[in-house]
């Protein structure tokens, strides 16, 4: 057996093979799901499909997840774009989140909203940027890996959460910090859908539009502006870089500001427009996700959107079956796992030919 | 004298590229043997496919007179073959003993420390090593790091040895050390092949000497009937006479002055020593030397790149006449200061270009920054690449899809000159321009560059090919180790004499 | 002054829950050491951790409540051990083996493979734990009480007679000492016989060398995939124990949907940067990490806020580690210099 690399593969050749190899993902997860609950598989399928998609309510929650999780890939792109491993986007969602949530109790009502909801995003975003700068300084400076930085700077987020939903948890005692400002004289305020009109689907239907706006823009900044294509430099031939007169340690702290800046963003949303409290569940393991999303999206925006779709479904599919058969809805993180390895693996047969020496024809 | 090893028809191809072209070759046991060769001629080629790095499309290969394949190292390790790269394939971090004993199989499971010190040790006083079984490979110096890969390539039994250019990292004193060692190794039997450009050390150290010119066998002499004079004769061959066009350019003027230029490498080697010279508006400057002699520090000392040692001083003088110090600048500087530098590097992928990306993005490297505003102009760099392409016939599928890496050489070196020279430089620097080009391609590059100096350019060029470096440039800077041998007029100057100055012999430093 | 004295007094207690601890993470750390020396970042040691802890409750979990009960026999202690322990090695070597065949063979990209192994394998942990607490009928309902209680056994004798000895200093030596479950002491010699292997043997130097510098050990014949898979997979096993230390010795043979074992997961990814990638800083670093974990519970007067911010300072201790080392540039405690790097030879 001969491999070697691809020199040129067609586009439409490329998504065949992940197309196969989504459908592969799906024949093994229905044998796993066979197996569990003998039922018959395209049933599976269905039944998935009505958790995701049965009542205008799931796919409002499934359009919910999906964005969130698309906006934390969307804030990890500029820095895998720049070859930098930002694995630390579960910590700065968090600080995003808690920034957020502690304008939203200790403020509210004594700004007025507008004003109380530039406060959450630009508090957000200056600690985020800062959690994300951190180590995009040591790692110009001093070529601090990256990788396990960032990976420690999550767990200081999670404990700074804890550290948060002690300080602010109410009922006291309950050892949460429940749905802020459910009702009073506070009542929604910093929730994002009270900012014009009240109710749930205006909450999402502002997640929508903001990740559609951060989606546009962070494509546009990547692929149109000067500092993106300074960026794809960086990531390319930090050599080439220097030679071109582009100060690369710069390059590293500010994208790893941005990225940083772009996650916490995604904690903003989570809280003020989804969840409406604060709680280490507030990220819940979506900014790993989000690392594996933006990956095999090869950092374009829109393409994270279909991933995060795919992804989301079977979670909720998942999750519906689960419920059907009354089993724990981990079920889902059991199928995302099969499917990402089948994806992950799909990409070697895009870059490389396998020959097989039998059936090689001089 | 028994034979060691014989090469019969050796040839190996690199696509279109010839190699090796039908070489054959003998070693005997005790002798000590130089390759002797221009860049590019094949001697490492050749080496490789002993060691079972490569393998021959044609020929055959005996050891011990029994005929053999080499399919990988371990093949020929277990021919007893060892070659010493001039990258040592070492591991940082473990000892030297740990490096020689790596990967090999003992009786027991456990590293007998002790009996591997004594092997060393043995090996060490048999041939007249001075090593340091317990010392970490990153406290070495290079000649230290050099005895290890040999002792490790003795500790394997190994009866042919192949040196790939083993002096160039080394101080004479240690070269000497050396010398001594090899002739012990002969005295013992061994058979070494020692590449090498260095005609005195050739004369000095071997027995025979093989010389090899763009991929042919040319000759065989015994040393003791060899001089400089003849080796450099067989080396460089009769000038050809190539017609490029070199017209004279009235109105020169210094451009680029660079005075007792030295830059160190990162472990303190004195890579560039004091090199002064200036490089004038309306002339090719020629810089000829062997590779690794210094000349890509000197590009990138002139293109900010390097961190330059106390002392050196680079001035460029303005077309207003305005004299700029450039020591201690970035490129980003550089850039501010509207210095016209333009650098077509030797490493297209890894420093002149960003492979992944497609031409028009490759030509906005020089030029993105322009304007105030934050968004890519992509409308000039566009029209730029099709002029590019139509200019200089660049093949390409496309300016804006296609990564750059998926062109082939030629096209790409184009793209990279093509976009050098659309800054509208006063200095343009090259670096082995034409390496791997075919000769239209190479013809167009010279073109080019005398189409710049025939406006007032000051290029500075530098290359590997005598032939090329007597007929395109006006002056030549021959760098030897480091250090200028001498500054000469291309149109007056032999391609012998350019050789002897290239070793160090014959030119006044 | 006074609280001081307290928690002076108490420490021996406090450096004896640390030991309970830390040995959850240097089992998990001790097996990311032997993948990292093959140069394979693997970022799946949480979920391998869950593989492992699932695999020995299960398989102890039927053979006690469901083989034994309709056979009408007692559990064999003995072979509830060996049961745990196999089950537990093989389904994490597994988890590893997928991350291995995808990295080295289909050579995706370690830190996305590793993250997704993480996803996996607390999928399956949680889904069947989950399900086994269902069967069980609750949370905290599963019991593998002779399985849990040979795990958790130790020389009485021994300790109360030492306790005995410093009874008078207000501490007991024996329980200091000797009063874990055998894998606490398995875990150090599993670390001095590492340290041993790595640096005194020439498979160990082989290991290394791959890590180090894949292209060398490569040209010096060793074979780099079979080292990668083998490293990986034991490496991914070890950690797995440490899964299965957790459930058994830790929380007493039961099964918590906390997300706690992911936790210590990456708490001992954290571990193997503290240690320099030296088994034996492992023993010394993994005892810290558990002090410090557990300090905030001894430290009077710490409100519950504080000490979350507390238990921020193993990653804190960390981070500082992981910035010494890049500062300082010594080579001894660098990462193997080919970590997380992909490794294919020159095609001819």
């Amino acid at each position: 057996m001969h491999i070697s690399k691809r020199t040129n593969i067609s586009t439409g050749k490329a998504w065949l093979i992940r197309a196969i190899a989504i459908l592969g993902a799906l024949i093994v997860c229905a044998f796993v799901i066979f197996a569990i609950v003998k039922m018959n598989p395209i049933k599976v399928y269905i039944s998935m499909f009505n958790g995701a998609f049965g009542t205008n309510k799931r796919i409002w929650v499934t359009v919910r997840d999906l964005m969130i999780l698309t906006c934390i890939a969307i804030g990890l792109a500029p820095a895998f774009k720049m070859r930098f491993w930002n694995i630390g986007a579960e910590g700065q969602m968090l600080m995003g989140g808690i920034a957020t949530a502690f304008f939203m109790i200790n403020f509210a009502g004594k700004m007025p909203l507008p004003i109380l909801f530039i406060c959450m995003i630009v508090t957000s975003i200056v600690v985020g940027a800062i959690w994300g700068l951190i180590p995009g300084f040591f790692k110009a400076q001093w070529n601090t890996n990256e990788t396990l930085f960032t990976l420690m700077m999550n767990y200081i987020a999670i404990q700074f959460t804890s550290y948060a939903v002690s300080k602010w948890e109410n009922p006291p005692g309950s050892n949460s910090v429940g749905i802020i400002n459910r009702s009073g004289a506070t009542k929604n305020a910093g929730w994002i859908g009270n900012m014009f009109s009240k109710g749930y689907n205006v909450d999402y239907a502002w997640l929508v539009l903001i990740t559609l706006v951060l989606a546009v823009a962070v494509y546009y900044y990547l692929t149109y502006t000067k500092q993106g294509y300074e960026i794809a430099v960086v990531g390319d031939s930090e050599n080439t870089a220097r030679y071109a007169g582009i100060r690369v340690k710069n390059v590293y702290m500010r994208t790893m500001a941005i990225s940083g800046a772009l996650c916490a963003l995604a904690g903003f949303l989570a809280v003020t427009a989804v969840s409406h409290t604060i709680s280490t569940d507030t990220a819940g393991g979506r900014g790993f996700t989000a690392i594996i999303v933006a990956w095999l999206a090869k950092m374009n925006p829109f393409v994270m959107i279909l991933i995060s779709a795919l992804i989301t479904f079977l979670n909720k599919g998942a999750i519906q079956i689960a419920s059907d058969f009354g089993l724990n809805e981990y079920v889902s993180q059991i199928i995302t796992g099969i499917i990402l390895f089948f994806i992950l693996g799909s990409e070697f047969f895009i870059n490389y030919e396998v020959h097989f020496a039998k059936s090689h024809k001089e | 004298m028994e034979k060691a090893l014989e090469l019969k028809n050796i040839t190996k191809h690199f696509g279109s590229l010839i190699a090796n072209d039908h070489i054959g070759l003998t070693l005997y046991k005790g002798e000590i043997l130089s390759l002797l060769g221009e860049n590019g001629s094949g001697k490492t080629t050749l080496m490789n496919m002993i060691s079972g790095i490569y393998y021959p499309d044609e020929g055959q290969i005996f050891v011990d007179g029994k005929e053999v394949e080499i399919k990988s190292p371990k093949d020929a390790f277990d021919l007893h073959i060892g070659m010493i790269h001039q990258h040592f394939k070492l591991v940082d971090v473990f000892t030297a003993a740990e490096n020689i004993v790596l990967g090999l199989e003992g009786e027991k499971g456990k590293l007998d420390k002790k009996a591997v010190h004594a092997a060393v040790k043995e090996i060490a006083d048999r041939y007249g090593f001075e090593i340091d079984p317990n010392k970490k490979i990153y406290d070495m110096s290079v000649s230290e790091k050099q005895t290890v890969e040999i002792v490790k390539v003795l500790y394997r039994g190994a009866n042919i040895l192949i040196l790939d250019e083993p002096t160039a990292v080394l101080t004479p004193q240690e070269t000497n050390k050396l010398f001594a060692v090899m002739r012990n190794m002969k005295q013992d039997g061994k058979a070494i092949i020692i590449i090498t450009h260095k005609l005195h050390e050739v004369l000095d150290v071997s027995d025979r000497v093989v010389v090899l010119r763009k991929g042919k066998y040319i000759g065989d002499v015994e040393t003791k009937n060899a001089s400089q004079q003849s080796l450099t004769d067989m080396m460089v061959g009769r000038a050809v006479s190539l017609n490029i066009d070199r017209p004279h350019y009235e109105n020169q003027r210094d451009t680029l002055l660079v005075e007792h230029l030295t830059v160190r490498d990162k472990e303190g080697v004195k890579k560039l020593d004091d090199v002064t010279f200036t490089a004038r508006g309306g002339e090719i400057l020629g810089i000829a030397g062997i590779a690794g002699s210094g000349q890509r520090e000197l590009l990138e000392s002139i293109a900010g790149l390097q961190h330059l040692e106390e002392g050196s001083k680079i001035t460029y003088i303005n077309p207003e006449g305005k004299h700029i110090d450039v020591n201690g600048m970035d490129p980003l500087d550089i850039i501010n200061n509207n210095i016209l530098l333009s650098f077509v590097p030797e490493d297209r992928f890894g420093m002149g270009l960003v492979g992944g990306m497609d031409i028009t993005k490759n030509v906005m490297l020089r030029t993105y920054r322009r304007g105030a505003s934050p968004v890519l102009d992509r409308k000039y760099p566009l029209d730029l690449s099709n002029k590019i392409v139509n200019d200089l016939e660049v093949m390409t599928p496309d300016v804006n899809k296609t990564p750059i890496r998926k062109l082939s050489g030629g096209n790409v070196q184009k793209v990279l000159v093509g976009r050098e020279i659309e800054c509208h430089p006063t200095v343009l620097m090259t670096a082995y321009a034409v390496r791997g080009l075919d000769i239209n391609t190479s013809y167009t590059i010279y073109n080019l560059l005398t189409e710049q100096k025939m406006q007032g350019v000051a290029v500075i060029y530098v290359g590997e090919d005598l032939d090329v470096l007597l007929e395109l440039c006006d002056r030549l800077l021959v760098l030897c180790g480091g250090k200028v041998s001498g500054i000469v007029d291309a149109r007056k100057i032999t391609k012998e004499e350019v050789g002897l100055m290239m070793t160090k012999v014959g030119g006044g430093a | 002054m006074n609280g001081f004295l307290n928690f002076l007094i108490s420490f021996p207690t406090l450096l004896h829950s640390g030991i309970i601890f830390g040995t959850v993470i240097m089992y998990g750390a001790l097996g990311e050491i032997i993948t990292e020396k093959s140069g394979n970042l693997n970022l799946g040691v949480p979920g391998i951790m869950y593989l492992g802890g699932i695999a020995g409750l299960a398989s102890t979990f039927f053979y006690e409540n469901i083989y034994c009960v309709n056979n009408g026999v007692q559990p064999s202690a003995f072979l509830c051990i060996v049961m745990a322990l196999v089950a537990a090695f093989l389904a994490s070597a597994l988890g590893a083996l997928i991350y291995s065949f995808l990295t080295i063979t289909l050579r995706t990209n370690q830190n996305v493979t590793g993250l997704t192994l993480t996803i996996f394998g607390s999928g399956i942990g949680n889904f069947f734990g989950g399900s086994l607490n269902k069967l069980a009928g609750g949370v905290g309902q599963i019991n593998t009480l002779v399985t849990s209680a040979s795990f958790r056994a130790y020389p009485a004798k021994l300790v109360n007679a030492l306790d005995k000895v410093t009874e008078k200093l207000h501490f007991g030596l024996g329980t200091l000492l000797f009063s874990y479950g055998f894998l606490t002491f398995v875990a150090i010699a599993l670390a001095i016989f590492l340290w041993y292997f790595f640096t005194k043997t020439r498979t160990g130097l082989s290991l290394r060398a791959v890590g180090e510098n894949t292209g060398t050990a490569d040209a010096a014949g060793i074979n780099v995939t079979a080292f990668k898979y083998l490293a990986t997979c034991i490496g991914g096993g070890i950690s797995g124990i440490g899964g299965l230390y957790y459930v058994m010795n830790y929380i007493g043979g039961t099964w918590e949907n906390q997300g706690t074992i992911e936790a210590l997961g990456w708490l001992a990814v954290a571990l193997v940067i503290f240690a320099t990638w030296k088994p034996l800083r492992s023993i010394w670093g993994s005892y810290l990490f558990g002090v410090l974990y557990w300090a905030y519970f001894y430290i009077p007067g710490l409100t519950r806020s504080s000490q979350e911010i507390f238990k921020m300072i193993p990653y804190i201790v960390t981070i500082f580690v992981l910035l010494m080392v890049s500062m300082r540039r010594k080579k001894e405690d660098q990462p193997p210099a080919s970590l997380g790097l992909p490794y294919f030879r020159e095609e001819r």
